[in-house]
């Protein structure tokens, strides 16, 4: 019943040996990253231009809660067994799956919560509309955006343990591997190891997301905004935290 | 289609079975929570002080994965590592963290010139708390508890995979079988289950916030 061994065992840490903690952990930081950065792709550009035009934005406020209550693990086991594939594919749609909502979302309410008077005064500069969206909007809604990144990449690192149900490695490596041979030492040196790269992946995105965004355009300024009650209240993403919900981790 | 009516009809017990597990792993620590949760965010708003410490808190706990907690809460407890215990704590851990800060936000965003007319008539922090303050935050409280829920019920399929009962378990004996029907059978009752439930919090919620239809028909 003692984690610490299995933690402390150098061996465990051998850069030598395929199954050390530092082959999972990067394999568990590889799926996360590709599987973000597919559904990053995916979604921003649907985001912006939802955000940018006003249309269909039924779908990106029901894209949260669509996504919300979809089990990962049902979906992962669906498309393994529908598709007879143990490989990397159905781990990684099951993952974007993952993203595209809170991506999808956060960029929509960004943009949303942009204070209109500041579009209409770069319209009124005469900024066509791609500028008016890159030069104003995006900027400005980019803390928001950067909030629903830092969600799905805390979900992914969470879910992404899943891989190694269905035969593949990272970290859920250990917790799969422990239960089935009844080590729970090595179970509860997964469960650290998870929990503490995700706090340290969210910290250093926060410390990214510092630099990345303008400093006249703080979190607390955006908060104030008119523009970001009004959208609060018409239940796109209200409250931070319907962003960044849990997934099924 | 025809397999997922033949599975059913020949596992209703165990189908049954799953979702009664399912809703009461949800539900038990989402009640939990909620009541945990009120006081702390409480705590947050009478002195200003808390308030970031509970956030930062709150998003830590928050940033930790279920599966993780799940693993580590034997550990903490004592408990055996297959006891539907750990998923309740840890569920419930999960949402005093979510809601503590709903909580703490809903009872700021009461408008002071109604708490002050309160206080005028005659009104004692207590019962001004719980007659004027509470009520006027339930639709911001209330929110949280739809997320809360939602997620809930999502995260309880985790359990699966550490053997805990609900319907994760349609998800990991579908795969072992690999037999898609189980799983089908359990991705639909997952949603639906999420569906009422949101749809309960949201009807709860008209019944105890009359004044916000009376204000938009008028």
């Amino acid at each position: 019943m003692d984690g610490t061994p299995y933690l402390l065992d150098g061996a465990n840490w051998a850069w030598s040996s395929p199954g050390s903690i530092p082959h999972l952990l990067l394999s568990h930081l590889g799926y996360t990253g590709l599987s973000v950065l597919v559904g990053f792709v995916i979604a921003f550009p649907i985001g912006l231009l939802i955000g940018h035009t006003g249309k269909g934005s039924f779908l990106a406020i029901n894209a949260g809660n669509a996504g919300r209550s979809l089990p990962t693990l049902g979906l992962l086991s669906l498309l393994v067994v529908y598709m007879s594939s143990q490989g990397f594919l159905p781990v990684l749609i099951a993952l974007v799956v993952l993203v595209i909502p809170p991506i999808l979302t956060s960029t929509y309410a960004g943009l949303r919560s942009v204070d209109p008077n500041a579009v209409d005064a770069a319209r009124g500069m005469g900024m066509s509309s791609s500028q008016v969206l890159f030069r104003v909007e995006l900027p400005m809604a980019l803390p928001v955006v950067f909030g629903g990144v830092r969600a799905a990449v805390l979900q992914v690192v969470a879910t992404a343990t899943v891989a190694a149900y269905v035969g593949l490695s990272g970290l859920g490596r250990l917790l799969v591997d422990g239960l089935a041979l009844n080590d729970y030492g090595r179970m509860v040196a997964g469960a650290v190891v998870v929990a503490v790269l995700a706090v340290v992946l969210d910290l250093l995105l926060g410390l990214v997301q510092r630099y990345v965004v303008s400093p006249g355009i703080t979190g607390r300024g955006l908060s104030r905004a008119r523009g970001t009650r009004s959208v609060a209240e018409s239940g796109a993403v209200p409250e931070p935290e319907l962003v960044t919900s849990k997934g099924t981790s | 289609m025809n397999d997922v009516w033949t599975y059913l009809s020949q596992n209703q017990s165990t189908v049954l079975d799953a979702l009664q597990q399912h809703v009461v792993l949800a539900v038990l620590p989402l009640l939990i929570g909620v009541v945990v949760a009120l006081p702390v965010g409480y705590l947050g708003v009478r002195y200003g002080w808390l308030y970031h410490p509970i956030l930062n808190v709150s998003g830590l706990i928050y940033s930790i994965p279920s599966l993780a907690v799940f693993v580590a809460l034997p550990y903490v407890l004592g408990t055996k590592i297959l006891s539907p215990v750990n998923i309740v704590v840890a569920l419930a851990l999960y949402t005093v963290a979510l809601m503590a800060r709903t909580v703490a936000d809903g009872l700021r965003s009461v408008d002071p010139t109604l708490t002050e007319a309160a206080t005028a008539m005659g009104y004692k922090r207590t019962r001004r708390l719980l007659e004027v303050e509470l009520p006027l935050a339930a639709p911001v409280i209330l929110a949280g508890v739809r997320v809360a829920a939602v997620s809930n019920i999502s995260l309880v399929s985790v359990g699966a995979l550490l053997g805990v009962g609900g319907l994760g378990a349609l998800f990991t004996r579908g795969f072992q079988l690999f037999y898609t029907a189980p799983i089908i059978v359990g991705i639909v009752l997952s949603i639906a289950l999420a569906a009422v439930a949101d749809l309960l919090i949201v009807l709860f919620q008209r019944a105890v916030t009359p004044w916000t239809r009376a204000v938009k028909g008028a």
